[in-house]
């Protein structure tokens, strides 16, 4: 095959050159991701027509016309509804939102004592974020600290009635403070009682595991709403005369009862995709149901379903705002009982009350999705499937 | 699958006491024996409170006069008809805004999550901004959000905006001719449903025939021609009977012609937004979840991007996106009873009216959700059978 | 493990649950010292928080007085905001001891729910609202074929809606909502052309519009809405004591005893002020109903006489400023008229 007399065979290696002016910078990167081609130019202009329309109205709207400060309707209405605005002029009423601003976090919780939510979101904070952050030790104690002491301490602080603290009704509280303790409780509930459905379904008891698919698939079919009219209307009539319940506890009730059954279901698929040498591994190992579920399977169980542990989390939370429908005021509730406020009625109140409270449920549930990605991450340190 | 946990014992030699099966069966006799307990407590003091307050049970009340109108209903009503068929109203509403609602989202949701693989990167990003914005807020914020937004920007009805083809767009809605069949139109549908059967036929034999001798037949064409063409040369056999009812303006409202409430815009919008978020996130999911090796064999066998699309992608990208899309059109159609917030008349708003009215609350809670536990089966068993058309099949 | 579930439930629930009536309604709320009361989710002059959280109006103070006839103390009642749909349950399940909340009483309410109207503490009808100022011309109800109507789901409102424009072969458009903020939202937002409700309740809805002077209330009333206070059936003695609570704010407007001056009259020489106001001597008749024999007295000074107490929150002191008419006295030739306390 060496016929040929190589003339030259380079021996050092070539240095490497930059990339060709076409390929480099802010016009190399426009054509490959913006004008590849016919079609992507000509969606890459539909998509700035878009932007271009939307994008200055919002700015407008929601910052350089918005008003922030003020003490009733005339700084959000125009001159013809009787303001101080220009016709024609069209921005968001913050003024709304900042005069409302404790009503819209605390509802119509007396305003002498709403020190006492805020000392638990004080407390609830400093417990959760180290929870949150991987490198702070003494994971155990906290953790014990968030879900076994601060529920007790938050429910003496919030409700009162002893210790000196004047009783605060429960029909009182509102807003933020009600959409949170909602999701803090059913979230608290859910996820034990989701993991003894799920048990109860795989098991091989066949009542347990019927009972089980039953109560699941049942609340799985039906909307929250009619859940809730269940707790409302009905509930009452099931228990003997004389007892009856809480509204905020019935609330409670039917809020973690539906988010346990999905629950169920998303621990159930993280069950099933444990392998089956888990469990003989853990069943020669003499280990007992509760042991090997405990120790072995559920967690490696659990890790692999966070990301839908995290949705279902999101999911109750955005369905707090439903509560509404039993005349219990939420964020979202507070929110739209003020429309009717005279004081406050103008064109701009109910689209300016709606985007805050829009931004704050937006706020959580992206931090949550944003957090349980970097969890994902993080956990994901084993065999990659 | 429940078998994984069996434990293959020895017979126990111990006490009957450690014998897994013996404790089994005692556990779930406790657990019957609660539930039962439970059951019949309850049922008593059901009973109980009824009698003591003399409140009226059973489900006579569904053939009383229900007294009460109902804006919208695709069946005949008036106040005059029965509690029963103004539950049937409110079920048929949600039927409505639920099937509109999926064959939107459904759209959405496939242009927005192949929007979001787009190489493109403007419209990559405007696409994650839809989803991480929509899947963020509560589906009752969108909807007040429709609601608010679209009685706040469309003119009262005297200011009605025209719009093409005699339609009008106002607060009370968006109205449009309504078609009025004359005598003979049966003919067109006869036409319609002949074209149908003749297209299937048509597509069948083309396959058939590529199968056989890898000659291909224009099936698209020839059947849109099939399905358009029968009906309009029926229409214009029987002597073009179709007319329209024109909305005009009058003391209060336009009358005549076909209207669409906002109740129902709004509705239907925010749940075809709000699910369309969901539905990209799975059809996202799906088509990343294709192998590569399966983009690359097509292209190396010259397929062109929109058939490799067409043909590779999407029908693997189906298996593993049908599952999960169930649950979001289940989502939806439970979502649709948040209509109550905003006075369309779906099944949860009836049948909440009919329980205030009568005071059966035991009786109208019931029917509520056997209803809509009726209507999650159905469509699980739906999109059960095309999951099954859908899935592998393996030679 | 399920039962471990519903133990752990059943513990939480146990923090929170709080008996309320049975079938002595009056000890149970005399051991939990205080009178629950069922009130709406904010009709203004009827039951609406003011800026405080505290509840006004007249069916609050309604509840007020018999908390005054039961304790001798006006402030010992909680208040509960019902929907429409929620009222009913409420009461049955003895979440509340009394329905004050603008319920119209009808034969169906005593006989089919189970409930028990004590009275009729406004006389009420249904009329129609609109916005002259969109709607010039419009003078009469029976103009109104055509229009869109707004009305709050599950009331009689709704039913006579119906029979109102049937019975006049007229068109109409009914848009229907569960609460009465969105009702009155969707109003002023002009998704309708008319509200219709209690006449005394769009005069109170005007007030909280973006315009109130462009809307006018139509002449017509369209049907007999007395509203009232229910109490659950089966409990007579409470019964009798919410019904002559309120047969004692009659009576004491009658004989011309208030807030300012019931003191003075306790010494009156009037013997029928006198046993109205429990000063006769060996009087049974407080005790009898079971309740203190200075009962009237109690109430007058908790909430004033029923026309005190009517003025304050509905009428001329109020911004409804809605005249007395048929709410007036018997002896003034309205048809409020309470049997003799004797």
């Amino acid at each position: 095959m060496q016929e040929h007399d190589l003339s030259f065979v380079r021996v050092e290696m070539a240095l490497a050159q930059s990339a060709p002016p076409s390929e480099r910078g802010l016009g190399a990167w426009i054509r490959k991701n913006l004008i590849a081609s016919t079609g992507d130019t000509i969606l890459t202009i539909i998509g700035i027509v878009l932007v271009a329309m939307i994008l200055p109205q919002v700015i407008n709207w929601a910052f350089i016309s918005a008003q922030w400060t003020g003490t009733d309707r005339t700084v959000c209405a125009t001159v013809a509804q009787g303001g101080i605005q220009p016709d024609g002029w069209s921005g968001a009423c913050w003024a709304f939102v900042n005069a409302k601003f404790g009503q819209f976090m605390f509802g119509r919780y007396p305003i002498d004592e709403r020190w006492r939510p805020i000392l638990v979101a004080i407390l609830f904070v400093a417990l959760l974020v180290p929870l949150l952050i991987p490198k702070v030790p003494r994971k155990g104690l906290n953790a014990i600290l968030l879900f076994g002491a601060l529920p007790v301490v938050a429910f003496i602080l919030l409700v009162g009635g002893i210790f000196g603290l004047p009783l605060v009704e429960t029909s009182l509280w509102g807003g933020l403070l009600v959409t949170l303790s909602l999701s803090f409780v059913g979230i608290a509930v859910s996820l034990p009682v989701g993991i003894v459905l799920a048990l109860g379904r795989r098991s091989k008891m066949p009542i347990v595991k019927m009972l089980c698919i039953i109560f699941i698939e049942t609340v799985r079919g039906i909307p929250l709403i009619t859940v809730l009219f269940f707790a409302s209307v009905m509930l009452p009539l099931f228990l003997p005369a004389g007892v009856s319940f809480d509204k905020f506890l019935r609330a409670l009730i039917g809020v973690s009862l539906f988010a346990a059954a999905y629950m169920a279901e998303v621990i159930r698929g993280g069950l099933q995709a444990i392998p089956r040498g888990q469990y003989e591994g853990a069943d020669s190992l003499g280990l007992g149901y509760w042991q090997k579920m405990g120790l072995i399977v559920m967690p490696q169980a659990l890790k692999l379903v966070i990301p839908g542990i995290v949705n279902t989390f999101i999911g109750m939370f955005k369905d707090t705002s439903l509560v509404i429908v039993i005349s219990m005021f939420d964020l979202l509730g507070v929110v739209k009982q003020n429309f009717s406020d005279a004081n406050w009625a103008t064109a701009q109140t109910a689209r300016s009350g709606l985007v805050f409270a829009a931004f704050v449920f937006w706020l959580f549930c992206f931090g949550m999705s944003r957090y349980s990605m970097f969890t994902e991450r993080r956990l994901d340190t084993g065999h990659k499937r | 699958m429940a078998s994984q946990e069996i434990l293959r014992e020895e017979p126990s030699r111990g006490s009957f006491i450690n014998d897994p099966k013996i404790r089994g069966i005692f556990f779930q006799a406790v657990v019957v024996i609660v539930l039962v307990a439970l059951v019949w407590w309850i049922a008593q003091n059901v009973i109980a409170n009824l009698t003591r307050l003399r409140i009226a049970s059973g489900f006579g009340f569904l053939n009383s006069r229900a007294g009460f109108d109902i804006s919208e209903s695709a069946i005949a009503y008036s106040s005059d008809s029965t509690y029963g068929r103004a539950i049937l109203v409110g079920f048929l509403n949600t039927v409505i805004v639920a099937v509109a609602g999926i064959i939107t989202a459904t759209l959405i949701g496939f242009i927005i999550g192949i929007g979001r693989l787009s190489h493109n990167w403007l419209i990559r990003k405007i696409c994650t901004v839809y989803v991480e914005v929509f899947r963020n807020i509560p589906p009752l914020l969108v909807i007040f959000f429709w609601y608010s937004g679209v009685l706040a920007v469309l003119p009262p009805p005297r200011e009605s905006i025209n719009l093409p083809f005699n339609s009008f767009l106002n607060q009370r809605g968006f109205y449009f001719p309504r078609a009025v069949w004359g005598d003979g139109s049966w003919l067109i549908l006869v036409a319609l449903l002949l074209g149908i059967a003749m297209a299937w036929f048509v597509a069948r034999k083309a396959r058939q025939r590529q199968m056989a001798t890898g000659q291909q037949f224009p099936v698209f064409w020839t059947s849109t021609a099939l399905i358009i063409g029968l009906p309009v040369l029926a229409y214009a056999l029987s002597g073009f009977p179709l007319s329209f009812d024109y909305p005009k303006q009058s003391t209060f409202n336009l009358t005549g012609g076909f209207q669409v409430r906002p109740e129902f815009l709004s509705l239907y919008l925010a749940l075809s937004c709000y699910t369309a978020a969901f539905i990209a996130e799975i059809v996202r999911a799906g088509i990343r979840g294709v192998n590569k090796g399966q983009t690359e064999a097509a292209a190396a066998l010259g397929l062109r991007a929109g058939p490799i699309l067409r043909l590779v992608v999407i029908p693997q990208a189906m298996r593993i996106v049908i599952p999960p899309l169930t649950s979001q059109y289940l989502n939806l159609t439970k979502n649709s009873s948040l209509a109550i917030a905003i006075g369309y008349p779906d099944l949860t708003a009836i049948a909440g009216t009919v329980l205030n009215q009568t005071g059966q609350a035991v009786e109208g809670v019931v029917i509520m959700m056997a209803v809509y536990l009726a209507l999650s089966l159905l469509t699980s068993a739906i999109m059960n059978v095309v999951n099954a058309k859908m899935a592998l099949v393996e030679r | 493990m399920k039962h471990i579930a519903i133990g752990i439930l059943g513990a939480a629930a146990l923090g929170l649950v709080a008996s309320a009536a049975s079938a002595a309604t009056l000890d149970d709320v005399k051991a939990k010292g205080f009178i629950q009361c069922g009130v709406s989710t904010g009709l203004a002059g009827f039951s609406a928080p003011d800026d405080k959280g505290d509840w006004q109006g007249i069916d609050a103070d309604f509840c007020r007085a018999v908390a005054a006839a039961v304790f001798g103390d006006g402030t010992k009642v909680k208040f509960t905001p019902l929907s429409a749909k929620e009222r009913f349950t409420a009461l049955q399940s003895g979440e509340v001891d009394i329905l004050s909340r603008n319920t119209t009483w009808t034969i169906n309410r005593d006989t089919a729910l189970g409930l028990n109207f004590v009275g009729v503490t406004y006389y009420d009808g249904q009329g129609f609202m609109i916005n002259a100022k969109k709607l010039p011309g419009v003078n009469s109800a029976l103009q109104l074929s055509g229009a869109a109507v707004c009305v709050q789901s599950g009331t009689t409102t709704e039913l006579n809606l119906a029979d109102y424009f049937k019975s006049n072969k007229m068109e109409y458009n009914p848009v229907v909502f569960e609460k009465l903020e969105e009702v009155n939202a969707a109003y002023d937002a002009g998704r309708c052309d008319v509200y219709t409700t209690d006449q005394s309740g769009l005069y109170g809805i005007r007030l909280t519009l973006g315009s109130p002077a462009d809307h006018v209330v139509l002449p017509e009333i369209i049907s007999k809405e007395p509203l009232g206070p229910a109490v659950r059936q089966g409990d007579d003695q409470w019964y009798h004591i919410v019904k002559w609570t309120y047969f004692a704010l009659l009576q004491a407007e009658e004989l011309g005893i208030t807030k300012a001056n019931v003191e003075e009259m306790k010494t009156s020489d009037n013997p029928e002020i006198k046993r109205v106001l429990g000063q006769e001597p060996d009087t049974k008749i407080g005790t009898d109903l079971g309740v203190s024999n200075d009962w009237v007295v109690n109430i007058v000074k908790a909430v004033g006489n029923y026309g005190e107490m009517f003025e304050r929150n509905v009428g001329s002191g109020s911004p409804l400023k809605i005249a007395r008419g048929i709410n007036a006295l018997w002896t003034k030739g309205g048809l409020q008229y309470a049997p003799p306390i004797r």
